[in-house]
């Protein structure tokens, strides 16, 4: 690999397989529940594929078809025990057992083994008031999962016109108290249905603020293994950890820059939190704020020439924006005693932040066009958005009964979800970019 | 993977260890600083004698040095943690005291070193917590230099909202987990 394009993004080809040195769990440490869906959800039946191999098929591939769109809150899916046939091949589909149905959309396929140890998907998405296929397609890899996820992503962008992210992963930190003081946190990496879930960082001492690279396999972190905050980037896929940041003082709020070359931080080591950067190419580090108040949570433009971050210079946590080139600064939000933690949907549209609102803290959405302000959540203590690379949901962390818990919520606020977890506190999630 | 290498590292060590603060306490703020010493070390003493009440009573003598060390290093035991107000890192008078024990306590030892943790409660984001920590620990930092303490001798690290002592969810919790704790 070329080392100057470490941290970019590069093409995962559905076939290459992971191979990971910590924990494998195949169940879900987070299960992802819908609260709230869209009252125009699209209707789609999505029919139990074919196994055309020995035995049983090894994975329901239908099911977690299924499971992907109806959490994506913008489909109902119609249970297989509604249908009135269960078509597996073009020839078998006659529409009007659909449209009786009331179901817009129609998903069937077969599922076999193909060279070594892979499997092979074919697949074709119908229109039922048109009455054709719309959408075929097929795909290959060593797990079933994943090919179902493709699938998911096909069928998603073909009806809502958006790429879907059911093939992306989420990051996110664990919290467990072990007694006589002790405190386990662990980073995580799981699929973005919450399977597949690796444990990938572990430490006795506090884990926080990871961030994807723009290659959807590297993290960096702030952890404190040397008894202070300290810049850390971890290969997901094999556990290989560098620290690569550690001043006097504050070393943390790691952002990688869309390209992957740069990683923006904030550093106490002048007397008070500034942001820099650091090209990882020609190892140079830039200072980019100059002010006596906190500097923090750098999240970079989509376009790579600017810097959203917090900053109480005004009194309170406000976000303001910094130019790269002229490191002039402006202030972005104006709305709500406090804001933080922003970061911008790909478009570059809208600005996703931490926002106190008569003294709770939600997640909020601030149109940059049109200058409104949304709030999106009802619950309290609410932080840590990250954006689907698609822009159409946030995930974030919650308190439920004194516990830290994962929630999601769409862009649109339409959609809401939650992901209550099986063990410890859970927080600081950050979802993938498109693998 | 190479992004960074070791020379670099140990340059931006050396950058770090270069970056420092020294506060030169005033003499008005001298003078403060011998009362509260006094002030301090006779609060202890009267504090033993509450402790040593009821026990049995020991006799024999000890050197006036080291009781004197002794009772300054009690003094600012009695209380290691300083409270702070929501997203606000000034000292509150209520910490005044504390803080001035300890200090009285390290201008007399230089050689003893302190750690201070600063914490913030859950409201607010976790990176900007990590910074108000950071700022409230400097704050106790300042207070102790201007009050006779060396810079050389205070360490702190902010853990933010990581930390709690008390995990509730209101103005309770919140106000136990806005602090400074000082450690040595």
């Amino acid at each position: 690999m070329n080392k100057s394009s470490f941290y970019q993004p590069l093409l995962v080809n559905l076939i290459w397989l992971s191979c990971l040195l910590f924990s494998i769990s195949a169940k879900a440490e987070l299960v992802i529940e819908i609260t709230q869906g869209r009252d125009d959800a699209v209707s789609i039946a999505v029919v139990p594929f074919a196994w055309e191999g020995p035995g049983r098929s090894p994975e329901n591939v239908a099911g977690i078809v299924s499971a992907d769109l109806y959490r994506s809150g913008q489909f109902k899916v119609l249970p297989p025990a509604d249908m009135l046939s269960t078509p597996t091949t073009e020839a078998q589909v006659f529409y009007r057992d659909w449209k009786v149905l009331g179901v817009e959309y129609l998903l069937i396929g077969r599922l076999k083994k193909g060279q070594g140890d892979t499997y092979l998907v074919d697949f074709e998405l119908f229109d039922i008031y048109q009455q054709k296929v719309i959408r075929h397609g097929n795909a290959s890899s060593r797990k079933p999962r994943r090919l179902a996820h493709f699938i998911s992503d096909e069928v998603y962008k073909q009806v809502t016109g958006l790429r879907g992210a059911f093939s992306t992963r989420l990051a996110y930190v664990t919290k467990e108290k072990l007694g006589k003081g002790k405190e386990r946190y662990q980073l995580h990496r799981a699929d973005a249905d919450g399977y597949a879930d690796h444990v990938i960082v572990q430490s006795g001492e506090p884990i926080l603020s990871p961030a994807w690279a723009p290659n959807g396999r590297h993290i960096a972190y702030v952890a404190y293994k040397s008894g202070k905050p300290a810049i850390y980037i971890v290969d997901s896929f094999t556990g290989e950890d560098k620290k690569v940041v550690d001043y006097k003082g504050l070393s943390s709020a790691p952002a990688f820059s869309p390209d992957g070359n740069k990683l923006a931080f904030v550093l106490s080591k002048d007397g008070d939190p500034e942001i820099y950067t650091l090209d990882f190419k020609t190892k140079k580090m830039e200072r980019i704020t100059r002010h006596f108040a906190i500097d923090t949570e750098p999240s970079w433009a989509p376009d790579g020439n600017s810097l959203y971050f917090t900053s109480d210079r005004g009194g309170r946590p406000q976000i303001y924006r910094v130019d790269l080139g002229s490191k002039r600064v402006s202030r972005v939000t104006f709305q709500g005693r406090e804001n933080a933690r922003g970061s911008l949907t790909a478009d570059g549209r809208f600005l996703v932040m931490a926002h106190l609102h008569e003294g709770r803290y939600h997640i909020a959405v601030q149109d940059l066009v049109r200058g409104t302000v949304n709030i999106l959540t009802a619950t309290d203590l609410d932080e840590s958005p990250s954006i689907s690379p698609n822009g159409v949901m946030v995930i974030y962390a919650t308190q439920k009964g004194n516990r830290g818990v994962l929630a999601a919520v769409s862009v649109d606020g339409r959609v809401k979800v939650q992901l209550p977890s099986s063990r410890g506190d859970v927080r600081e999630p950050a979802w993938s970019p498109f693998l | 993977m190479s992004i960074f290498t070791r020379k670099h590292l140990i340059a931006l060590m050396a950058a770090a260890s270069i970056a420092g603060c020294s506060t030169t306490p005033d003499d008005s703020t001298a003078t403060e600083d011998t009362s509260a010493s006094q002030e301090a070390s006779s609060e202890t003493s009267s504090s033993e004698a509450t402790y040593g009440a009821g026990d049995d009573s020991v006799s024999g003598s000890t050197q006036g040095a080291s009781s004197a060390a002794d009772s300054l290093k009690a003094a600012a035991m009695q209380s290691t943690i300083v409270y702070f107000d929501f997203d606000k890192s000034n000292i509150r008078p209520d910490a005044y005291n504390t803080l001035k024990a300890h200090a009285a306590y390290l201008s007399a030892n230089p050689a003893v070193k302190v750690r201070l943790e600063g914490h913030a409660d859950e409201r607010g984001t976790r990176e900007y917590n990590l910074a108000l920590g950071e700022r409230r620990g400097k704050a106790a930092a300042n207070y102790l230099t201007a009050n006779g303490a060396s810079s050389s001798q205070i360490d702190v690290v902010s853990y933010g909202e990581e930390r709690p002592v008390a995990e509730g969810n209101n103005e309770a919790s919140w106000a136990q987990n806005r602090r400074v704790e000082l450690k040595y």
